[in-house]
């Protein structure tokens, strides 16, 4: 008994927990240099690349979303520039051909008119040509009849022919205005 | 008291001693005062042991969508980083998350061995341990703070506070005694005398219990009663675990951000 008292008395100053036990200390710091080398080294830096390319895949996705949206925004915008510039061509091609058809008809009738009058014109000057001959010719015949008419009505011959030229000639300016009064109608 | 322990202790010692931590080796077999392989150094190799595969194994093909191994493994370094290293630190406390992540898992899982069932004990319950994670805190706090001002000025910076000139002669030893001399021993002594206390609690409530049966078959409801407190300090235990192992690295942080402070 009294041993056994005495064992554990000189047991228990036999171990100061404040005092480090050197073997241990030792082998802790193995352990945990071992432990620092292998976490520092070979896991942290790979989590630290990985945050790092987690953001930059993040952050390129919403870059590259919104170069997309500004692409597209860019484009819509082009469309609609092209679009617009479209009616408006179509609206002057319209226009210019519109105004080609108008300038055309007037063209034509224009034409058509100047044909018509050009038409008219030359009708009016045959007609005119062909009565001046057949007045003329009709003057020569009609004083020929006439004087032949005259002398076998009066049964004489004009002595004086230049009287009766005189009389003809009248006569037949008479006649002249008539037909052309004739002509006209 | 060592009477009554041996009157009471017919086959459970109580109450628990000192010699309850220092377990006999394992090799070679049942040896005292023979520490190079014994229960505390065999659980923290395998502490060392399990955080290295733990980590290789969920971050050996990281992917930018995590498995969720790897976001666990990535939350602790993320939990560490962000918000003791970054908090502490600013921005240059990058350079220092992996060590202090390394430093909170090892005094973690240390700690946590107390209150594992057939383990329960903590190898931080002996002082070597917190007493050499301590002394790499101060060496690299001063390190830190020497290759940022040189040794001069990171001197003057740690020692003369903004004060009159006539409190300094005052205030400069209070300065040194506090921020060379206490730091370490602080920091050692503080998770040492958790995880010491600790483990005696549970021991004194577990034995406790044993005792009362023992001494006299009435006491059983007194040993219930004693266990179901031995259940609920282990849950305080937990909370004290996870707390110094914080606190450890939170204070690490802290004078790694002092020293690196230009002004006091």
């Amino acid at each position: 008994m009294i041993n056994t008292i005495l064992a554990e008395a000189a047991a228990e100053t036999e171990h100061n927990p404040i005092i480090p036990i050197w073997q241990e200390i030792v082998l802790g710091s193995i352990a945990f240099i071992v432990l620092v080398v292998v976490l520092t080294k070979f896991v942290f830096p790979q989590m630290e690349k990985t945050f790092a390319a987690r953001v930059d895949a993040i952050e390129g996705g919403i870059k590259r979303a919104e170069a997309a949206q500004a692409e597209a925004n860019e484009l819509l915008e082009q469309y609609r520039a092209q679009l617009a510039e479209a009616r408006t061509e179509a609206a002057r091609i319209r226009d210019e051909a519109r105004a080609d058809a108008e300038g055309i008809r007037q063209d034509v009738l224009n034409k058509a008119r100047e044909e018509s009058d050009r038409i008219i014109s030359a009708g009016r000057e045959q007609l005119a040509a062909q009565r001046e001959s057949i007045v003329r010719e009709l003057r020569s015949e009609v004083g020929t009849l006439a004087v032949d008419l005259a002398s076998k009505i009066v049964g004489e011959s004009l002595a004086d022919e230049a009287r009766s030229r005189g009389t003809v000639e009248r006569f037949i300016a008479d006649l002249d205005s008539a037909g052309t009064t004739g002509g006209r109608r | 008291m060592t009477g009554q322990s041996i009157v009471l202790a017919a086959d459970v010692p109580f109450p628990p001693s000192v010699e309850d931590f220092y377990l006999p080796s394992i090799l070679p077999w049942a040896e005292h005062d023979n520490y190079w392989f014994t229960k505390i150094t065999a659980l923290v190799w395998l502490s060392a042991a399990l955080i290295i595969i733990f980590f290789l194994v969920s971050y050996r093909k990281p992917q930018l969508v995590p498995t969720k191994k790897q976001w666990f493994a990535e939350s602790i370094y993320g939990f560490v980083r962000n918000n003791i290293a970054i908090e502490m630190i600013g921005p240059r406390g990058v350079n220092f998350a992996p060590y202090l992540t390394t430093l909170f898992c090892f005094i973690l899982l240390n700690n946590f061995w107390g209150i594992v069932p057939f383990v329960q004990i903590s190898p931080n319950s002996h002082i070597a341990f917190p007493a050499f994670l301590a002394v790499i805190s101060y060496v690299m706090f001063i390190a830190v703070g020497v290759r940022q001002h040189g040794v001069v000025k990171y001197l003057k910076t740690a020692l003369i506070p903004p004060a009159p000139w006539f409190i300094l002669p005052l205030l400069i030893p209070i300065e040194f005694f506090s921020n060379f001399l206490v730091r370490p021993f602080s920091l050692a002594v503080r998770l040492f005398a958790n995880m010491f206390a600790g483990h005696m609690l549970l021991l004194v409530f577990t034995l406790g219990g044993f005792a009362m049966l023992n001494a006299n078959a009435w006491f059983a409801p007194f040993s219930v009663v004693s266990w179901v407190m031995t259940i609920a300090l282990t849950f305080l235990e937990f909370l004290v675990i996870c707390l110094q192992a914080y606190v450890f690295t939170v204070l690490t942080a802290s004078y790694v951000q002092g020293a690196l402070a230009d002004e006091h």
